[in-house]
């Protein structure tokens, strides 16, 4: 299995290679620069400011210095925060991100499995229907609507009650700053997991050896969460790698929304501003996680089906 | 035939679909003696599975039960699941056709046979570990020890359907429902595995229902046989009669259809024309008239009921006496 674990890793590298090359060159592609503000910059400031980030440099010999700049454990100063580099601000933003998405995560597994569970073993019946369709609704209204809405009804609405809660801002992560955001980033996450969970619930329940275990006089809980959920699980897992990859390195619409300072928001501060290294390096950590959750879903399975084996 | 251990009497069994009702039994009425082994055969779809399922409460969602199965004076069929759960795997336990997904792929199999002592004798880890190695030992399956803490998939299927054969011999039942237990396996261990249902049978005096397509099963073990068409009893009776002297036309024919190797007339295989009845619009008077040789304006309007046949057992057809070896 240790081997199997090395040779994923090595296989990573060049998948993050592939995609910083593709997003490097798709930056210095699109039109605009990161100079190019409201107020124009005199002409001789701009010759030193290109000279300095080596913007007049051949794009080539950007990208090799680039790469040997990321060797170095360098993601390179950030155009547009002048005084800070990309490494600071990730340093800032990601802890914040972690943390929310963390938090979001355990929620939308807390909430969403079981729901999901719940559903399934009401089948078609009206504690079914409630759930399934609140589900259905968590999927079809976007993030940036739930935001406003969950700002106007606790930040606005309910402004003189004790569920009052700041309609924005961090306050340095405190705790009533972090829940509106919180749940609104979960929610999406719990809407998928209960109808993921309740349709391979559904069909764990429909398996032979479900059948068996029943037929064994088992108490019904123990027939579901012994024989029956574990297989059921493998599709939640198979989401949750991406997901939690996403959850982790903020969200752009909702750190914006509840201006939250994550890297969420510098990606999209990063990408108005074509600030090439900021954007490069949030790409660059979201990909990782991307692959490494990839990789952890892989493990997962093992534990759900003995029949994984991690071999060649 | 001594005491019935169960007693199914008037049993229907109806499934709510999209596009009407399935009739999968209709007013089945039959019981099984102490240490009887009673064969139920039958095409496919003709209701053999539903009926047992019925009894043992593990019909699908869509699934509605009349009728009463008695055991031990309990109505089986309203007893709620706790009290079903008392008996399902300990007085009455159920072997599955296919032993390739009828047990947990993520457990191990030791697992899935102590959890049934556990539960039913409340006994320690370590003393079910023991029973269920003796257990495992006694269905004849090598280095019982070292399969136990296999997982399913480690097994052949000659060896899960051991398992299951074991799982159902734990806590001693006074009845086995073996739902084709042989079908999904090759022809030697088919015969390995009916061995231990006879031996059960035998040493135990545990009762069997034993649902086949092979007759050739039912031949070799059943005391009585019951033959079902369209979710209904056509014919039952003692083994050698049935085989004998059938009742039914169905029965003749289901008969005609096994090929015996020591009659060479019988060397090209015979099938019954036409199709199995549609459960969600059953023909009218008797659902064999047709595809009945025998067919009398009488069958068309009117259903027979169990009636006793001329050699003995029951039949439900208006002929007074089928002529043997005509079909
Ligand atoms: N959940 C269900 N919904 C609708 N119809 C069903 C359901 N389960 C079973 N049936 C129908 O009930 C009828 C009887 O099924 P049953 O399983 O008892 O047949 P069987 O005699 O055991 O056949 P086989 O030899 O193929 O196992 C079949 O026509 C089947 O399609
Ligand atoms: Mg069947």
């Amino acid at each position: 299995m240790w081997s199997y674990f090395a040779r994923r890793v090595v296989i990573g590298v060049p998948t993050l290679w592939a995609i910083i090359t593709v997003c490097f060159f798709l930056m210095r592609l699109t039109p605009g620069g990161p100079f190019d503000g409201e107020a124009p910059i005199p002409a001789e400031i701009l010759v030193n400011l290109r000279a300095r980030y080596h913007l007049d440099d051949p794009l080539w010999k950007q990208y090799v210095d680039y790469l040997i700049s990321l060797l170095h454990g360098d993601f390179g100063p950030s155009f547009k925060y002048r005084d800070f580099t990309v490494t600071t601000l990730i340093a800032q933003g990601f802890p914040v991100s972690l943390q929310n998405g963390f938090a979001a995560l355990v929620l939308a597994i807390v909430i969403g499995v079981p729901l999901g569970i719940v559903a399934a073993l009401a089948q078609n019946t009206r504690r079914d229907y409630i759930v399934s369709a609140a589900a259905m609704t968590g999927i079809v209204i976007p993030n940036f609507v739930m935001g406003h809405v969950l700002i106007l009804v606790f930040g606005v609405w309910l402004k003189d009650s004790f569920v009052h809660l700041p309609a924005g801002g961090w306050d340095d992560g405190a705790f009533a700053n972090r829940i509106l955001p919180v749940f609104c980033l979960a929610l999406p996450y719990i809407a998928y997991l209960v109808r993921i969970t309740r349709g391979s619930m559904i069909e764990a329940m429909r398996a032979n050896y479900v059948r068996t275990a029943r037929a064994k006089g088992l108490p019904f809980h123990t027939v579901v969460l012994r024989h029956a959920l574990k297989s059921a699980l493998v599709p939640v897992v198979t989401f949750l790698g991406p997901a939690t990859a996403f959850l982790l390195t903020g969200s752009m619409v909702v750190e914006t929304i509840f201006q939250i300072p994550g890297i969420g928001r510098y990606f999209v501060q990063g990408a108005l501003n074509r600030d090439y290294t900021l954007v490069m390096g949030v790409t660059i950590l979201s990909a990782a996680l991307v692959i490494a959750m990839n990789l952890a879903v892989d493990l997962l399975y093992g534990l759900l089906d003995p029949k994984v084996r991690y071999e060649r | 035939m001594n005491a019935p251990v169960l007693d199914i009497k008037n049993l229907i069994v109806r499934f709510a679909t999209n596009d009407g009702e399935v009739a999968a039994v209709s007013d089945l009425s039959l019981s099984i003696g102490k240490g009887e082994c009673l064969g139920i055969v039958g095409e496919s779809g003709s209701g053999k599975s539903q009926t047992f399922l019925a009894v043992m409460g593990l019909l699908a969602r869509n699934g509605s039960v009349s009728g009463e199965a008695i055991y031990g004076g309990v109505n089986l069929l309203t007893a709620g699941e706790r009290a079903l759960n008392e008996l399902r795997g300990n007085a009455l336990t159920m072997v599955f056709q296919d032993p390739m997904t009828s047990l947990t792929p993520h457990m191990k199999v030791g697992r899935q046979l102590t959890e049934v002592l556990i539960r039913h004798r409340g006994v320690d880890k370590t003393t079910a570990r023991n029973e269920a190695v003796a257990m495992l030992k006694r269905v004849q399956i090598p280095e019982a020890e070292r399969r136990f803490d296999m997982y399913p998939h480690e097994l052949s299927g000659g060896l899960r359907q051991r398992v299951m054969v074991a799982m159902a011999l734990l806590c001693g039942p006074a009845l086995i429902i073996a739902d084709e237990p042989t079908t999904a396996l090759d022809v030697t261990v088919q015969a390995q595995i009916l061995d231990l249902i006879r031996r059960a049978k035998d040493e135990l005096d545990t009762a069997v229902v034993l649902i086949t397509h092979d007759l050739g099963v039912v031949a070799g073990l059943a005391d009585r046989v019951a033959v079902m068409y369209g979710g209904r009893l056509v014919e039952i009776g003692e083994v050698h009669q049935i085989f004998r002297a059938p009742q039914h036309p169905y029965t003749q024919g289901l008969l005609a259809c096994t090929p015996r190797l020591d009659d060479p007339a019988t060397a090209t295989l015979v099938t019954i024309p036409g199709q199995p009845p549609n459960l969600q619009n059953l023909p009218s008077g008797c659902s064999y008239h047709p595809r009945c040789p025998y067919v009398m304006d009488r069958c068309r309007v009117e259903r027979p009921v169990l009636t006793p046949g001329v050699s003995g057992g029951l039949k439900a057809c208006h002929l007074d006496a089928l002529v043997q070896g005509a079909a």
